[in-house]
């Protein structure tokens, strides 16, 4: 098989003539059966060739399209008109949007094709993607293992070959560990620099909208299509996006600090791909050190105590009365409960319960104010590392991709696995997954990655980073075998 | 021995935005068929986000600072989660511990002079939908066209001590909204309602254990409800009861409270911080320019009439009312090519005559075909002496039909005759045909002169000014 293509190499192909959205996108669904026990999408979408067509239109009219016929997938809590949103639950199992969602509709006017739909834990709260009411998506790499989650569907289809950018959405860590566990980009940007209208809420504080992708220059080229201000978020962010990817002299002088809590009780291979990122930093000039974010011990804790009420307040509407599944019940109070009881699966009604119970009427000082006041003191402490260096670096994951199951039964060890990430949530920050090598478990070669974080609304730093890193040669993707 | 009652208010006024107060969608759902004005965020689709209406937050702050509130500095939204159809989100967004607008007061009138009620706070939010129960039928349908519509909601302190207080209070606040253009508070149309929250005590004991009345929607329905409250409550507590803190509803047939629930039966509405609103601060210059651009209060225009010379009842009746107090304006600004109308005048036509006869037409002045620069030349004209009051009144009909009555008298001849030539030709004619009255009078008897007054107001067929009738009869008698 070729080597996967890239978005700008896709588009600058249909720009030139050599080929056509129509024909990309027959790639991309070929691609899709091919891999189909991967179980990475949950639906495609029926109105793709027509608008993938309509994009061939456009070019012939002489519009300059960046994303020109490029075939994407999105997370499937993206609405897309005409298409079904399930958000990986029962309770929406046949809700069709009427409407799109501004990041996705912002890559249709570029000119990109969305092909269909990516699997997700359900509601996206899960770090593993076996909870959606679709099943689980397998890991590439080893198909006995998860990819990560929630946005695992959209990695996959990435690191696949599907399609050669998707979107999901990170709300503590739910883009960029996927990505590290699938060998794949995976980028988180600053909160509010990506509009949510659309986005199915989880927890509206923390969620964001990033871009999966195989290479520096295809998540510049997708940022500067889906960032800005849009009038219908109120907590979106009016800054220019001027995403670029830097060169290998861009390294010198950089300084980059190493977060010591999220050293240790990394596996050997992570801890590998880590040092041999460093190594290759400092080998282009870069100033590496070490330093301390002690908060970071309450980042999980005060995570779930914040993401876990939102929820319980978001979720609240499905009760099956105006849309979504309903089950009869004999009265409007019983109908809501049947509906809430069978349309949502298990790990959902447990962050719905505990939500809940921390925002009740004695216990809101105890949870949810301490936790606010644990994320304030989080991204002051970030501030305070940032006075000091222009990026900070931890692995993505402790570990690479687990088994299928292994952790489905134990909630906490399941929190656990968004240790290195929860805390730019809750700070607001942009981070960044880099594929930084493997590490072999089994016989098999399991991705890992490392995440480089960045001060509020240095979003281009990020990427530009990362051009930098492959430059020099630091970035490891690899095709998984099929 | 007697009681005291101590009283509060909550009022809920309906915002009068063109759009729904965290969407584009149109507000303006009065008379359309069920759920014709939704959008997605109005039936609480996935992935919608609210955003706010910026003049819902300015009627708010015009509302604000027309009830002496502070409405500087951050406001901000929280939830209020609570399971019920008639709200498509399950969740109310509303305001919690920064509302919009705090610290105000209203004087409203009592018998010895102006009482001060202290406002606690005014709030923005969203109002629910509506459900709808169809007789026998087992199932409610819902209707979302009011669900997301700008509601504001005003809470007192517990300062009211009655029912005809609490009446004019309420009366007082619609009129500030009313011309503010804050709301048409019209309660008849659910865009005014009010909850009463009352306790009794007896003097110098401390407070007793209040209830709360919800859904109140008329202003005699408050008056009413709370008259029964303190009788029922008094009752209770002579008999040895206790009063439990209850929420009561209105029965409107039966004219009396009913249970709706007790304390325990209330829900923890686990408000927090609405996470996809910012804060918002309101700065004194965003202060400063809605300030300017607000309309006169009801109170300005009560000083305005005093300082006119109007009477304090027909001042404050006029100042209540925006259709009236804007006629009343109009019609004196009207008069300035000759000369200006009475104020006490021209409010007495204004609010005796033609409410009178608008009343018997059910309408209002701003829909009628009178127009305000007619009233006033209809009082310039007696003012003037050209008509007597009696043939104001004749024509009054006409006039509020839309016609000039300044024509009219024209038209018909109706001006009273000052011309003493025509006069005089009268009097000539009546002492001619009367010799016995003339001699009457010219032997002394001055009386008998009004026997000739009646023939000559005949012959001129009532258009005569008296007074020069009488004038010119002395003259000719020689008195």
């Amino acid at each position: 098989m070729a080597a996967f293509q890239t978005a700008a190499q896709l588009a600058r192909a249909v720009q030139s003539g050599e080929t056509t959205p129509q024909q990309l996108l027959h790639g991309a669904l070929a691609r899709a059966e091919a891999v189909r026990g991967l179980n990475a999408l949950v639906s495609l979408n029926s109105h793709a060739e027509e608008q993938a067509a309509a994009v061939q239109g456009r070019m012939q009219a002489g519009e300059t399209l960046p994303l020109a016929g490029v075939p994407i997938v999105v997370k499937d809590n993206i609405n897309v008109t005409g298409t079904r949103t399930t958000c990986g639950s029962r309770m929406l199992a046949n809700y069709v949007s009427p409407y799109t969602a501004t990041a996705a509709q912002k890559l249709q006017g570029a000119g990109a094709v969305i092909v269909g739909k990516a699997n997700m834990d359900e509601f996206a709260m899960g770090s593993s993607t076996e909870s959606s009411a679709s099943g689980p998506t397998l890991n590439p790499w080893d198909h006995e293992r998860v990819p990560g989650g929630s946005s695992g569907g959209s990695a996959v289809a990435v690191a696949a070959g599907i399609s050669p950018v998707s979107l999901g959405s990170d709300t503590g860590g739910s883009v960029r560990q996927p990505a590290a566990l699938c060998g794949v980009y995976g980028f988180k940007p600053t909160y509010g620099r990506v509009s949510r209208y659309g986005l199915v809420a989880y927890a509206s504080s923390l969620d964001q909208i990033g871009p999966f992708a195989r290479s520096a220059e295809d998540l510049a080229l997708l940022m500067n299509v889906i960032a800005g201000h849009d009038p219908r978020d109120a907590t979106s962010l009016d800054a220019p996006a001027r995403f670029a990817v830097g060169g290998a002299d861009s390294l010198r002088g950089l300084r980059v600090g190493v977060i010591r809590e999220s050293l240790g009780g990394n596996t050997p291979g992570v801890e590998a791909a880590l040092g041999a990122t460093l190594d290759a930093l400092r080998g282009a000039g870069a100033v590496v050190g070490e330093v301390s974010i002690p908060e970071l011990e309450y980042a999980i804790a005060a995570y779930y105590l914040i993401a876990m009420p939102e929820a319980s307040s978001n979720l609240a509407r499905y009760d099956g009365m105006v849309y979504g599944e309903r089950v009869p019940g004999g009265d409007v109070t019983r109908s809501m409960t049947l509906t809430r009881e069978q349309g949502f699966g298990q790990e959902v009604q447990r962050r719905i319960l505990l939500g809940t119970y921390a925002l009740s009427s004695g216990y809101y000082d105890a949870y949810y104010a301490k936790a606010m006041k644990v994320r304030r003191l989080i991204a002051d402490e970030f501030t305070t590392a940032f006075g000091q260096y222009d990026v900070l670096v931890t692995p993505t994951s402790p570990f690479p991709a687990f088994r299928r199951g292994e952790k489905a039964s134990d909630p906490l060890a399941m929190y656990a696995a968004d240790v290195d990430t929860v805390a730019v949530n809750l700070a607001g920050l942009p981070a960044l997954s880099v594929p930084a090598g493997f590490e072999e478990v089994d016989g098999k070669r399991l991705p890992v990655g490392v995440q480089f974080i960045a001060p509020a609304l240095q979003d281009e730093r990020l990427l530009a980073l990362a051009g930098a890193l492959e430059a020099v040669g630091a970035v490891q993707l690899e095709m998984p075998q099929d | 021995m007697t009681y005291q009652a101590v009283i509060g208010l909550e009022v809920h006024l309906q915002l009068n935005t063109r759009s729904k107060i965290f969407s584009a969608c149109p507000a303006d759902y009065h008379g359309a068929g069920p759920n014709e004005f939704t959008d997605p965020l109005t039936l609480g689709l996935p992935g919608t986000l609210p955003t706010l209406n910026r003049r819902a937050v300015e009627l708010a702050m015009m509302f604000g600072l027309g009830l002496g509130c502070d409405v500087s500095g951050f406001t901000q939204f929280h939830r209020k989660n609570y399971f019920y159809p008639d709200a498509p989100k399950n969740f109310q967004l509303s305001q919690y511990d920064r509302p919009i607008a705090r610290d105000g007061y209203l004087d409203v009138p009592g018998e010895g002079g102006p009482e001060r009620i202290r406002i606690k706070r005014a709030h923005l939010e969203d109002d629910a939908g509506k459900l709808v129960h169809p007789t026998y039928a087992p199932y409610s349908l819902l209707d979302l066209n009011r669900a997301g519509s700008a509601l504001i909601e005003m809470v007192t302190e517990a300062d009211i001590t009655g029912p005809e207080q609490a009446r004019a209070f309420l009366e007082s606040v619609q009129a500030i909204a009313q011309s503010l253009g804050v709301s048409d508070a019209t309660p008849e149309e659910g865009k005014m309602r009010c909850d009463v929250n009352i306790s009794i005590h007896k003097p110098g004991e401390p407070w007793g254990t209040k209830v709360e009345v919800k859904n109140l929607n008329s202003f005699r329905s408050v008056a009413r409800a709370i008259e029964y409250e303190a009788a029922r409550q008094a009752k209770v507590l002579d008999a040895g009861g206790i009063i439990t803190q209850d929420t009561l509803g209105w029965d409107e047939g039966g004219q009396k409270t009913f249970l709706m629930r007790t304390k325990e039966g209330e829900a923890d509405y686990r408000y927090f911080p609405e996470p996809d609103l910012p804060p918002l601060d309101i700065t004194p210059e965003w202060i400063a320019e809605v300030r300017a651009r607000m309309p006169e209060l009801p109170a300005q225009k009560l000083e305005r009439y005093r300082a006119a010379g109007v009477r304090e009842s027909d001042a404050q009746t006029l100042s209540l009312s925006v259709s009236l107090s804007k006629f009343y304006d109009e019609a004196l600004k009207s008069g300035s090519d000759t000369q200006k109308p009475d104020a006490q005048k021209l409010a007495n036509w204004l609010l005796t005559d033609v409410a009178g006869a608008l009343a018997a037409q059910e309408k209002g002045v701003e829909d009628s075909d009178l127009q305000p620069a007619h009233l006033a030349a209809l009082v310039g004209l007696i003012d003037a002496g050209t008509i007597s009051g009696k043939i104001a009144k004749d024509l009054l009909p006409d006039v509020l039909a839309g016609h000039d009555p300044a024509q009219l008298v024209q038209e018909r001849g109706l001006s009273v005759v000052t011309d003493t030539g025509a006069i005089d030709a009268a009097i000539d004619a009546a002492m001619e045909a009367d010799p016995a009255t003339v001699e009457k009078v010219r032997g002394g008897n001055a009386k008998a002169m009004n026997a000739l007054f009646g023939p000559v107001m005949k012959a001129m067929g009532g258009k005569a000014k008296p007074e020069v009738v009488r004038e010119r009869l002395t003259a000719k008698l020689g008195l």
